[in-house]
């Protein structure tokens, strides 16, 4: 289920007669990762040095209303049945009530998460426009100017805090040269003005027809989606530079030029497609990276997207909130991996 | 012999590497009529690279020097990179040793033989299509239209191998380069591939070079005979004549091969002598 | 003998010794690494922080804790604060230098205790096979499943914020992918011929695992950990930048970070500063890695 996995086992789970046990094998090893990653945050949760009775009642109660909460929270039962209320509960998307404004946590998220996705989404995109071209152009011409340039890049997105970029970010092209929008989503004569349907800003703002709101939220969006682009430029251009010279070492590439194929047919035509596989688990890992890497620059930016949400409730000793964001984005995690092995076996013949 | 097809006259390819510039070839000249041409040679003998160089196939940072490769009297080291596109395939074609490799797995059979033959000609693409049936046809493959959808993953090593050959002469070629074109085949399948090549070959009258390490296989296929050692040409024989081959290289490699005809208890070990690398190359122009 | 050097000793086509062919391996790798000039440059970066960080109460202006408040956040070349002040007055330099124990006290900590882990986890199901393998692989996948920052920040939440809560909950994140490549190089070694030639001896796993896997396991570990090096100084950061690392008045990089951020468009020098020493160390981990890779793991490179 997770990237390292397809390499040996998408192919053997591919052989057709067997088609059913397999898909049953995949769907059962999605349980199990799953299953496991709830019961990873129900043990943090049992951990964690904060009394749960305590945070619902207040220091000030009463023994009895105390213990009354205590066995409505089913904390009197053992360890295993009080995992199979948290599954249950999770599967029915209840995260329990945020201790912070008491409204449930899955609204919480529902609310914030548009944010996260819209951020991440754009920041991918731009990784993606700029770092495929960048690695395939890097491996044809290996050791020239833009293989440099490309290995530059890398490096300094693989060596440089996210979150202080951002910081510098601001300082330059908010506070120095005011190119960009600062902090949060929108300005705050904006905030509210267009009906939220998707919570996705720029599209609500489409979908409204207000361009004023649009080129706001754009010059607000732009900066800390371009940051979070450079790290996944970083990650893609890397990893479509080496896939590309492994292809173009192949016999097939000397074939295709043997057919007389210009040099950018060869490249695009023939190796890049070989690599188009590759490059879906690869965009899909970075996305998924990104979500994280959104943590960070949510909070430099303000954001009000999952990363401020979780850092927030940690902050705050919010428990049902920092453990319904983390299994949130655990799950999306996994969803990605399933979505880019599912994609492997459409594009990949010898998958099938 | 009339007119050649290809003349190659001190052909050198050369490696820049850490320890100095190694020359994989050095100095070769041949020509090559409506004939089968064998070179044969061991591994790191430079008969790959002469193959791939005819076609400058060479990427930097290999080199290929020539006083001329002339394809019907004019010299392909001459041609820009761009020229030598409308070459290769058209003119000049070439088989590889693998099919498993030098397909590509993600394409379907038919569009890349469609894709070979709409390089070079104006066609529409059902055109093309029946035109590449055509060819499978040609290469004795059953069930083309099945093979046309199909990807080289699920095709074995002797159909990978026709569908290799029907591709490259799809364009009708002048001269085919066959790289090794059944030693990744089973022994089977080998006669075959070969029959049906040197059919084909045959009857649209091109020029065949045969780039083998098997010099019976040569020799049983072929009508003249190079055979290369150490980047060089050291000897060449009629195919016919192979047994009066005067060169040690060469008596030596016929002398370390079992035969029926004549068996012996003990099969020679190759004796090299460096002298043979020093020897300037023999020219097999004719 | 006698007029061999050194030099030719170690070069020798024909070792003499188990040790002499060690030592000759060991001296080829570092000619080979020490024509990667990158390489190089990270190495000597990273000598100067642990010098730095040995001597820092001996080069350091300032003593990092004392604060100044009539001469707070001084501007850079300011006469005695070469880097300037913090929000407090105190000594960015020196706070700098300080910050440098506790950067490499993590990183030490995470390299000790995540290898070592994966190495454990990986061998054993490797080795063993079977129920084994498949159920500590599949805890592995949970684990590789967490986004790893979320993962430490709930690990952080749970055991409470801290420079030792931090070290674990990065190894906690940092160890699957060890354990995942100790148990390939351990499934490749352990249908080698030579290993059934020690089994036909009498050798018992343990021994197998500890005396001939790990060995073997190492480089391929060494590798990962180096060019690991500089995502657990960043994630290090991240968690001292959330105020959930080390705690304050405690001179780690991430957390100064924090604290100028509230002066970023006016006094920009205060949040720069740790992060340009985070960017150059976590620079030099990723050069010197890509130089192992080169010299210990040829195969893995590009």
């Amino acid at each position: 289920m997770t990237s390292a996995n397809h390499e040996g086992g998408a192919r053997q789970r591919a052989s057709l007669p067997l088609w059913v046990t397999a898909s049953i094998k995949t769907l059962g090893s999605i349980a199990v990762t799953m299953l496991g990653l709830v019961f990873i945050t129900f043990i943090i949760g049992r951990v964690m040095p904060i009394d749960p009775v305590l945070a619902i009642v207040g220091e000030r109660a009463s023994q009895s209303t105390y213990d009354a909460v205590y066995y409505q929270l089913g904390l009197d039962k053992p360890v295993i049945v009080q995992f199979g209320y948290y599954v249950w509960d999770v599967m029915r998307g209840d995260f329990g009530m945020s201790l912070l404004n008491a409204r449930p946590v899955a609204e919480d998220i529902a609310r914030v998460f548009p944010a996260t996705l819209e951020l991440a989404t754009l920041g991918v995109c731009f990784g993606i426009v700029l770092g495929v071209p960048l690695g395939v152009v890097a491996a044809v011409r290996k050791g020239s100017w833009i293989d440099q340039l490309a290995r530059v890049v890398a490096l300094v997105g693989y060596s440089m805090p996210i979150f202080w970029l951002g910081l510098m970010g601001l300082l330059v092209f908010y506070g120095i040269l005011g190119w960009v929008g600062g902090p949060g989503r929108v300005g705050i004569f904006y905030e509210d003005v267009v009906p939220s349907v998707t919570g996705m800003i720029l599209v609500d703002s489409i979908l409204d027809r207000n361009w004023t709101v649009l080129k706001d939220a754009f010059s607000h969006i732009v900066l800390p989606a371009s940051l979070l682009g450079y790290y996944s430029l970083a990650y893609i251009s890397r990893m479509t530079r080496s896939f590309m010279l492994e292809q173009m070492s192949a016999e097939y590439i000397t074939t295709a030029r043997v057919k007389g194929m210009s040099e950018w047919d060869v490249v695009w035509k023939h190796a890049f497609r070989n690599i188009r596989v590759q490059l879906i688990t690869v965009i899909a890992l970075s996305y998924a990276g990104l979500l994280e890497g959104s943590v960070l620059t949510e909070i430099i930016f303000s954001w009000p997207g999952i990363g401020s949400y979780i850092t927030t409730a940690l902050l705050s000793a919010d428990m049902n909130a920092v453990l319904g964001g983390t299994v949130v984005v655990g799950l999306i995690f996994i969803l990605l991996n399933i979505f880019s092995d599912l994609l492997y076996k459409v594009f990949d013949p010898r998958a099938r | 012999m009339m007119e050649p097809l290809l003349d190659v006259e001190d052909l050198w390819v050369r490696f820049p590497t850490r320890q100095g510039v190694f020359d994989a070839v050095r100095g070769v000249s041949f020509t090559l009529g409506r004939e089968r041409l064998g070179i044969v040679g061991e591994s790191g003998s430079g008969k790959s690279m002469t193959g791939r160089a005819i076609l400058r196939l060479i990427r930097p940072p290999g080199m290929v020097e020539a006083k001329q490769i002339s394809l019907g009297g004019v010299n392909l080291m001459d041609k820009t990179e761009k020229e030598m596109r409308a070459v290769r395939g058209q003119r000049i074609s070439m088989v590889m040793q693998d099919p498993k490799f030098s397909l590509n797995p993600v394409m379907t059979i038919g569009d890349q033989i469609i894709e070979a033959y709409r390089q070079h000609n104006r066609a529409s693409k059902a055109d093309a299509y029946a035109k590449a049936l055509e060819m499978l046809e040609a290469v004795s493959i059953r069930d083309p239209d099945r093979v046309m959808r199909a990807y080289p993953h699920e095709m074995s090593g002797g159909m990978g191998q026709r569908i290799m050959i029907a591709m490259m002469l799809i364009p009708n070629p002048e001269i085919l380069i066959a790289d090794e074109p059944t030693s990744a085949l089973d022994v089977s399948v080998q006669r075959q591939v070969l029959d049906i090549m040197d059919k084909l070959v045959k009857d649209r009258g091109m020029g065949l070079i045969f780039i083998s390490h098997d010099l019976n296989l040569v020799a049983d296929f072929c009508d003249r005979v190079l055979i290369m050692y150490a980047g060089r040409i050291v000897e060449i024989c009629e195919a016919d004549k192979l047994s009066e081959a005067k060169h040690p290289y060469t008596r030596g490699l016929l002398n370390s091969l079992p035969r029926l005809d004549a068996p012996r208890d003990h099969l020679e070990v190759l004796q090299r002598d460096p002298a043979w690398s020093e020897a300037p190359s023999v020219s097999g122009r004719l | 003998m006698a007029e061999q050097t050194l030099r030719q000793w170690l070069l020798t086509d024909t070792p003499t010794s188990r040790r002499h062919a060690k030592l000759s391996a060991l001296y080829q790798g570092w000619l080979s690494f020490r024509g990667n000039t990158m390489a190089m440059i990270g190495l000597w970066i990273l000598v100067a922080l642990v010098a730095i960080a040995a001597a820092a109460p001996l080069i350091s202006p300032h003593d990092p804790f004392v604060q100044d408040l009539g001469n707070r956040l001084a501007p850079l070349g300011t006469d005695g604060h070469i880097l300037g002040t913090d929000s407090l007055g105190r000594d960015i330099l020196s706070r700098l230098i300080y910050g440098s124990r506790i950067t490499l006290y993590i990183v030490a900590l995470v390299a000790l205790i995540a290898p070592i882990a994966g190495l454990l986890v990986g061998t054993v199901s490797g080795y063993v096979g079977g129920w084994v393998d498949v159920v500590l692989m599949r805890i592995t996948d949970i684990f590789l499943a967490f986004p790893r920052l979320v993962l430490a920040l709930a690990f952080v939440a749970a055991l409470g914020a801290g420079i030792e809560n931090a070290v674990l909950a990065i190894s906690l994140t940092a160890w699957p992918p060890y354990a995942r490549i100790a148990r390939a190089e351990t499934l490749t070694i352990r249908s080698a011929d030579y290993i059934s030639a020690i089994q036909l001896q009498g050798a018992g796993a343990m021994r197998i695992i500890t005396r001939h896997i790990w060995p073997l396991c190492i480089s391929s570990l060494i590798v990962r950990v180096t060019l690991d090096m500089a995502g657990i100084i960043l994630a290090a950061a991240g968690l001292g930048f959330l105020g959930l690392g080390a705690q304050p008045p405690s001179p780690e990089w991430g957390a100064m970070i924090s604290e100028g951020r509230r002066f970023i468009l006016d006094h920009w020098w205060v949040a720069t500063m740790p992060g340009l020493a985070i960017f150059t160390v976590s620079l030099a981990f990723n050069l010197l890695g890509d130089g192992l890779r080169d010299v210990l793991d040829p195969k893995g490179g590009e």
